[in-house]
């Protein structure tokens, strides 16, 4: 059996005091953010959790950056990239026979967090995103 | 700031863990008593498995001085504990008297007088003495090395890495992991790794195209020892492809990659392995934070920030063991292993003072053959030094302090950029610089000293860039390299900052003026990670440099003001 990324997470939790970089919805944002994802949701409120988002913590390459994302019980699962002139990457929909994951590679015009919106059967909406680092580099070890 | 007491109680009694550290066995020899090669290798036979770990070898075949940071500041959790503690609060720390062998292989102060009474360290033939003694008391020792071997001389550098290959082989690893390696490129890589007699090792080495596990990489390998099945996990260094040329290995994408190390675990947790360690070139703040969060490592073998510590740090129930660089070097860490749990460690940071530990003929004749072809060019005398030379050091060392000098001026330029490797021994006082010693400092597979211009709203963006590579709070956004280092300008740094606060009063030394973003400054460089960089090869400039000058003495770099430490 595989331990999840959220159950590790869950799991650490005791030990551990160094926390992901915090993201605040509802300041960090952007306005065309926040209106993409009101027109994906329809305005209905959105938890967090039960949206696994896979990113590298420091893109390689911003112009193609490999990200997974599964929400089980999903029917749809919107991307966005907080920080690019057109936040909204992709809206994956999923019919009842497929797993709802998805893998993709998405360009980032800078350091942002890039946020998952998942759509479940019942209708309710969830998400979860993670900071990528998009930079220069050159000068370690 | 907790005491070290505290600490280990805790951790004790969070862990269930027993645990010693064979650090006593050399901190009590400070009393006047001549060091012994018994003293340094005594150690207490303990459970059924020994790990032997040296890591962060960078090509050193011979005996080095290498002198230890002054400044390592930690951020956010980090601040405040190991390894980002230094000199006399290190020596504290440890209850480590000023003065003896362990102040001098440890911390930073009165380096010049100690290096005279104590000699080089390192060398890989007095490394076998260690290895050997070791395996005498435990045939099945498992010898793990960290990586960046293949990588930090002159021999290393004109044999693509062929010298540290054909000794570390007789020095029989069971495993190794990679950094540096790979600035080998790709093929030259895939060669040597095809005929590797041992384990090559990485679980976050991926193929880029495919984003699947690399098929020459292994993500682990299970052993059976003492009656024990380990297995071995390996860890690249996550930023190869950022920090270093990525078109040189274009085939490979790396990165932290937790979700898969915890699959890793797992996956050999089901196979039954009773002891989890994890050959890791993470750097050590990363690997802290890797061991709160994947659940099931027992040990965390640490390289790529050079740390060298006498105790392990225990995070939960993982112990993680930090080996030091250069050779400096070894730990042996003895393991109880009882009904597929660790039930106790006892661990020794072996410092191999090479005066002290006899070499191994065999190995030393080993050496002298893949150097005896490039003698003449290795032992030419290009200059002398009044100055104690070394790199470590989160702001600058007087190393790149020289190599800044000579950029400025071989290339006429404004300002000069040297990167924050930690690799590098040191060069004391009186001492003649050879060849040798020049690549110690600068050997790489891409030397081109490019002359390019700037404006200062580049100049700061760059340096911003690398500094929060350093300075962000979460290790895993850390690239574990220092700042780069800066000739010719001043600048005033808030490390607490976010990325583009934290710089200020960016200072044009030659003029005393304030950079102007909007103004264009010649800057002259080296080891860029961009494909086709043009210039002559650091080592070029810089012996020419030396050669004019005779004699080098650095002046104490005033130029750069830290905030927030």
């Amino acid at each position: 059996m595989n331990l999840s990324r959220r159950q590790a997470l869950a799991f650490g939790g005791a030990v551990v005091t160094v926390s992901l970089i915090p993201i605040d919805f509802a300041k960090a944002a952007s306005d065309a953010t926040m209106a993409d994802i009101k027109s994906f949701t329809g305005g209905a409120s959105v938890a967090e959790g039960g949206i696994e988002l896979t990113t590298p913590e420091i893109a390689e390459n911003g112009n193609t950056v490999p990200i997974s994302v599964s929400a089980p019980g999903a029917v749809s699962i919107m991307i966005l990239a907080d920080g690019n002139p057109n936040p909204g990457v992709a809206t994956f929909h999923f019919s009842d026979m497929a797993e709802p994951s998805a893998a993709t590679r998405i360009r980032l015009a800078g350091t942002q967090n890039v946020i998952a919106v998942a759509k479940m059967a019942d209708g309710s909406f969830t998400q979860t995103s993670r900071s990528v680092k998009v930079t220069i580099g050159g000068c370690g070890g | 700031m907790i005491s070290r007491r505290d600490f280990l109680q805790a951790s004790m009694a969070a862990s269930a863990i027993v645990g010693a550290s064979g650090f006593g066995n050399w901190a009590r020899l400070a009393a006047g008593q001549r060091l012994t090669q018994d003293d340094l290798l005594k150690f207490d036979t303990f459970g059924n498995v020994s790990l032997i770990h040296i890591t962060d070898i960078h090509g050193q075949l011979k005996p080095i001085y290498f002198r230890e940071p002054e400044i390592n500041i930690g951020v956010g959790a980090a601040k405040g504990h190991v390894p980002h503690i230094t000199g006399a609060a290190f020596r504290k720390l440890y209850g480590i008297s000023d003065g003896s062998p362990e102040a001098y292989a440890l911390t930073y102060d009165d380096f010049t007088s100690l290096a005279k009474t104590y000699g080089r360290m390192g060398g890989l033939d007095r490394v076998a003495t260690v290895v050997n003694a070791i395996r005498a008391e435990r045939p099945d020792a498992l010898l793990l090395d960290g990586g960046d071997t293949w990588h930090g001389s002159y021999t290393c550098y004109h044999t693509a890495g062929q010298d540290m290959v054909n000794v570390m082989n007789a020095l029989k690893p069971d495993a190794m992991t990679f950094h540096w390696e790979f600035t080998l490129g790709s093929e030259r890589v895939q060669e040597i790794v095809d005929g590797l007699p041992f384990a090559a090792l990485g679980q976050n080495i991926f193929d880029k195209e495919w984003d699947e596990p690399a098929e020459t990489f292994a993500p682990y390998k299970m052993f059976e020892s003492g009656g024990v099945k380990i297995a071995v996990i390996g860890q690249a260094f996550p930023y190869m492809p950022i920090a270093n040329p990525g078109w040189m290995f274009p085939e490979y994408s790396f990165g932290i990659r937790e979700e898969h190390m915890q699959e890793t675990v797992d996956e050999v947790r089901a196979k039954g392995a009773e002891l989890v360690v994890l050959l890791s070139h993470n750097g050590f703040d990363v690997d802290k934070k890797m061991a709160g969060r994947v659940k099931g490592i027992d040990v965390i073998l640490s390289g790529h920030t050079h740390d060298a510590l006498p105790e392990p740090v225990l995070v939960g129930e993982t112990i993680i063991i930090a080996s030091g660089s250069n050779g400096k070097f070894v730990s042996r860490v003895d393991l109880d292993v009882r009904n597929g749990k660790m039930m106790g460690f006892r661990h020794k940071l072996i410092p191999v003072f090479a005066d002290v530990i006899a070499a191994d003929k065999g190995m030393t004749a080993l050496i002298d053959e893949q150097r005896a072809p490039y003698m003449d060019q290795l032992s030419e005398v290009i200059g002398r030094t009044d100055s104690l030379l070394y790199r470590r050091g989160n702001f600058n060392g007087t190393w790149d302090d020289l190599i800044c000098n000579a950029l400025i001026d071989e290339r006429e330029a404004d300002i000069a950029l040297s990167p924050g490797f930690r690799w590098g021994p040191s060069l004391v006082p009186g001492q003649d610089i050879t060849r040798e010693d020049l690549f110690n400092a600068v050997s790489m597979n891409y030397p081109a000293a490019y002359r390019s211009e700037m404006t200062g709203k580049t100049l700061k963006l760059i340096l911003e860039d690398v500094a929060d590579n350093l300075f962000n709070p979460d290790p895993y956004y850390q690239q574990g390299g220092d700042m780069v280092r800066v000739g010719g300008m001043g600048y005033t740094i808030d490390i607490n900052k976010p990325i583009g606060a934290r710089l200020s009063n960016m200072t044009l030394l030659k003029t005393g003026e304030a950079i102007d973003p909007n103004k264009t400054y010649v800057v002259a460089g080296w080891a860029s990670v961009n494909q086709g960089t043009k210039g002559p090869a650091i080592w070029d400039v810089v012996e020419s440099y030396i050669k004019r000058k005779g004699t080098v003495s650095v002046d104490p770099n005033k130029s750069v003001k830290v905030v927030g430490a």
